[in-house]
C-alpha cells in the first residue's frame, strides 16, 4: 500500500480506530485490505451500509472509535439510520469513495452520485473533500480531530479523479 | 398453536438476574418492555434506525468484549436488518445475545401482518448465517433457563425468538433524549459523555 490509502491508514492508527466497517469499493481495496491484516484494528465486512452506522454508534458506546469504508452509492442506504448518530450526536468518519463524477461508464451511478453530498449535509452531518492526493492527508486528519475532539459527524468524500476511474473496456478485453 | 407468551413478563422474567450486561431495545414495543422491566443507565433505547438494533449490539460486543450485550427487539425491526444477522456470525462476538419478541405483527402501525406470519423463520435465517445458538422459545421454561445466562458473556453469538402474544400493554415511556442515552451509557463504563 501506497500513496494517499497509506496516508488514510496510518491517519486511522494515529487516532486508535478500533473498528473498520466495510461495503467492498475498488478504490478502498487496498486499505481493506490493511485493515484486515492490523493488529488491534477489526475489519467488518456489511452487507449493506446502514449497518455501519449503527455498529459504529455501538462502538462509541463502548468507547471504541470507529470509521467506514464505502462508495457514494452506499450513502443512499445510510440515510434513516444517520438519525441515530444526529439524534445521538456520536462522533461518526466515513470515506467515501466516489463514482459517477467523473470519467465513469455506467451511468446508474449518476444519480446517487449527485445526490450524495447533499443527501449527507441533509440528515445533519457534515461533508469534506479530497480531489488531490495531496489533500487527503490533511482532510483525513480533519475529520477524525474533529470527530473524536470535536464530537462531529464526518463524511469524507474521495473524488473519483483521485480514486480513478473503473475501466470496464480493459476489463472485457480481458 | 400453542399459547404466545406475555411480552412483559418474558422480558421481566430475562432480565430478572441480569447482572452487569448492557440492554439494547428496538424500535417500538420492546422499548417499552424494556423500561417496564426496570430503567438503568446500561439500558440503551432506540427510538428510531429501525433494523439497527442488532448492529448497535454488535457495534457494543466488539467494543466491551468482557460484558455481556443483549439486544432485545421485536420481529419487523429484525426483518428490517436481516443482512446484520450474517454480519455478526462473521465477527462471531462471544458476548452477544439477541432476542426477538416475535408477534408475527407490526403492533405499534395497527397490527399489519409481519413476514414471520408469512413464513419467514428468524431463527433458520440466523442459523443459515452462521449463528449455530439460534432457537424458538415457547415457554416460560425455556425463558428461565435462559434467564442466568444474560449476566456474562456465553461463548458465541446466539439469536432466541420468543413467541409472544399480540397484546399490547400500556406504554411505559423511558427517556428518549439520544445524547442523555449515550452519555449514560458511556458512564457505566467509566467513559466521558464524549
Amino acid at each position: 500500500m501506497s500513496g494517499w490509502p497509506l496516508q488514510i491508514f496510518a491517519a486511522l492508527q494515529r487516532y486508535d480506530v478500533r473498528q473498520l466497517a466495510y461495503v467492498p469499493d475498488g478504490g478502498h481495496a487496498a486499505l481493506i485490505r490493511a485493515a484486515h491484516a492490523a493488529p488491534g484494528l477489526r475489519a467488518i465486512p456489511l452487507t449493506t451500509e446502514e449497518e455501519g452506522v449503527a455498529l459504529l454508534a455501538g462502538a462509541w458506546l463502548g468507547g471504541a472509535r470507529g470509521v467506514m469504508l464505502m462508495q457514494s452509492s452506499g450513502v443512499g442506504n445510510c440515510v434513516n439510520m444517520f438519525s441515530l448518530v444526529a439524534q445521538c450526536r456520536i462522533p461518526f468518519v466515513a470515506f467515501v469513495a466516489m463514482r459517477g463524477e467523473w470519467g465513469e461508464f455506467n451511468p446508474w451511478q449518476i444519480p446517487m452520485s449527485r445526490a450524495t453530498r447533499s443527501v449527507i449535509e441533509a440528515m445533519g452531518l457534515r461533508t469534506l473533500r479530497a480531489d488531490d492526493p495531496r489533500d487527503v492527508a490533511p482532510v483525513a486528519d480533519a475529520a477524525l480531530s474533529m470527530a473524536f475532539n470535536g464530537g462531529c459527524a464526518n463524511v469524507v468524500l474521495l473524488g473519483q479523479r483521485l480514486v480513478g476511474a473503473k475501466d470496464f473496456h480493459a476489463e472485457a478485453k480481458q | 398453536m400453542t399459547a404466545r407468551l406475555e411480552r412483559r413478563e418474558v422480558v421481566a422474567r430475562l432480565l430478572a438476574q441480569r447482572g452487569a450486561c448492557v440492554v439494547v431495545s428496538g424500535l417500538g414495543a420492546s422499548t417499552y418492555d424494556l423500561a417496564a422491566a426496570g430503567d438503568c443507565d446500561r439500558n440503551f433505547y432506540l427510538w428510531g434506525a429501525m433494523g439497527g438494533a442488532a448492529m448497535v449490539g454488535l457495534g457494543l460486543a466488539l467494543a466491551q468484549p468482557d460484558t455481556s450485550i443483549v439486544v432485545i427487539t421485536g420481529d419487523g425491526e429484525m426483518l428490517m436488518g436481516l443482512g446484520a444477522l450474517a454480519t455478526i456470525a462473521a465477527q462471531a462476538p462471544a458476548n452477544l445475545t439477541i432476542v426477538v419478541l416475535d408477534n408475527a405483527s407490526y403492533g405499534e402501525t395497527g397490527g399489519q401482518l409481519s413476514h414471520t406470519a408469512l413464513g419467514a423463520d428468524l431463527a433458520a435465517i440466523a442459523r443459515g448465517c452462521g449463528i449455530a445458538e439460534a432457537l424458538h422459545i415457547a415457554s416460560f421454561v425455556e425463558i428461565d433457563a435462559l434467564a442466568p445466562t444474560l449476566a456474562t458473556p456465553a461463548g458465541d453469538p446466539r439469536l432466541f425468538v420468543v413467541a409472544i402474544d399480540r397484546a399490547e400493554p400500556p406504554r411505559v415511556i423511558p427517556e428518549r433524549d439520544g445524547t442523555v442515552l449515550k452519555a449514560r451509557l458511556r458512564a457505566a463504563f467509566g467513559l466521558p459523555a464524549m
